[in-house]
């Protein structure tokens, strides 16, 4: 369907986002529940979402408080894992840069994965959009996802407090970013990166402060980041040839 | 369950958390404006999630939390399933199915 008002392009975002509540909701649920296990009340659970809104890093953030790791590597480390939405932003800033600066904060603070991935296909298929249709629907994305989550962290808040330890729910972390991570590997350079940072991880669980995770992060980029020149390199050459 | 964390902590890590990852949002979109970043910053930045969620989930695997440590094959058998399917399918919500029956079996299985 075509985009013809602002409101329309809202109603579009969101059409487009509601499927992403299947995976906010769960995740949002799991945070809460994952969060009341580790000791915090419901209401810091719902700070945590509200101010923070970024699944992955407040997960790494939950784990690494539990390992009695210092402040510092918690938050380097949780950032890290965050790194990718700075990536969203820089690449969303030709579409969205123009609006007033109000506008931009609250588009920043609504960067997510699911608005990302729909707006940024959305606008480069659609380049008559103008700028407040674009910003409409990059909202719109956000209509269910966001609500969803913070309404999940506290339903799993609440519920999270009744579960016995011995359900072994600490395991079901590491199931969920494998979830999450498998359909990131998008391309060869995503899977030497994956497998380079674990090959990395294991034997740096050895050093001190939990540094094994940035140290095996680092290792991980690099790598991809090699493979992926190095990839285009031959694909060049071949082409030449 | 465990003990709860230390308020300052607990509180630290929000509040660092919530202006950190603003700011990571804001930097670009907000400060940036028209201009382009270099080419081998967009490089490294492209793998990070897929370097560091790995390197924070393989030692959990490694030495499951549940077994309080002690390495144990269904539970990595579990996890390499649910990593394969995601990868195979390109499909979170697949995956995220299977890590639930896969869970549930560990659950079984003790």
């Amino acid at each position: 369907m075509a985009i013809t008002t602002t409101k329309s392009a809202f109603w579009k975002g969101f059409r487009d986002g509601a499927p992403f509540l299947l995976v906010s909701g769960p995740f949002g649920l799991l945070f809460g529940v994952l969060a009341a296990e580790a000791g915090l009340i419901v209401p810091e659970a719902l700070v945590f979402s509200l101010s923070v809104f970024a699944g992955s890093a407040q997960f790494t953030a939950l784990q690494l408080m539990q390992e009695n790791t210092p402040t510092l590597i918690i938050l380097v480390s949780a950032l890290a894992v965050n790194l990718r939405v700075a990536m969203y932003s820089a690449s969303l800033t030709p579409y969205l840069g123009e609006a007033p600066l109000w506008q931009r904060a609250c588009a920043a603070y609504l960067t997510v994965d699911q608005s990302y991935a729909l707006s940024i296909v959305q606008f480069e298929n659609n380049p008559q959009m103008t700028l407040s249709q674009r910003l409409a629907y990059f909202f719109g994305t956000n209509g269910c996802v966001a609500p969803g989550w913070m309404a999940a962290t506290f339903i799993g808040a609440l519920l999270g407090a009744q579960v016995p330890d011995s359900w072994g729910l600490d395991f079901v972390l590491p199931l969920a970013f494998l979830a999450m991570v498998g359909p990131m590997l998008r391309t060869p350079a995503h899977v030497v990166a994956c497998f380079a940072a674990v090959a990395t991880a294991l034997p740096a669980t050895a050093l001190p402060y939990n540094l094994g995770l940035i140290v095996a992060g680092m290792v991980g980029m690099m790598a991809g980041a090699q493979a992926e020149l190095w990839i285009e390199q031959r694909k060049t050459g071949k082409d030449a040839a | 369950m465990t003990q709860a964390p230390d308020p300052t902590l607990l509180w630290t890590i929000i509040i660092g958390l919530a202006v950190g990852s603003f700011a990571l949002r804001f930097a670009f979109i907000g400060l940036m404006g028209g201009r382009t970043m270099p080419a081998w910053l967009m490089r490294h930045l492209r793998y990070t999630a897929v370097a560091i969620i790995p390197a924070l989930v393989a030692p959990l695997v490694a030495w499951p939390t549940p077994t309080g440590g002690t390495p144990s094959l269904p539970h990595v058998a579990v996890a390499v399933a649910v990593f394969a399917l995601g990868y195979l399918t390109r499909n979170v919500l697949i995956a995220m199915g299977a890590g639930a029956c896969g869970f549930l079996l560990l659950f079984l299985l003790h």
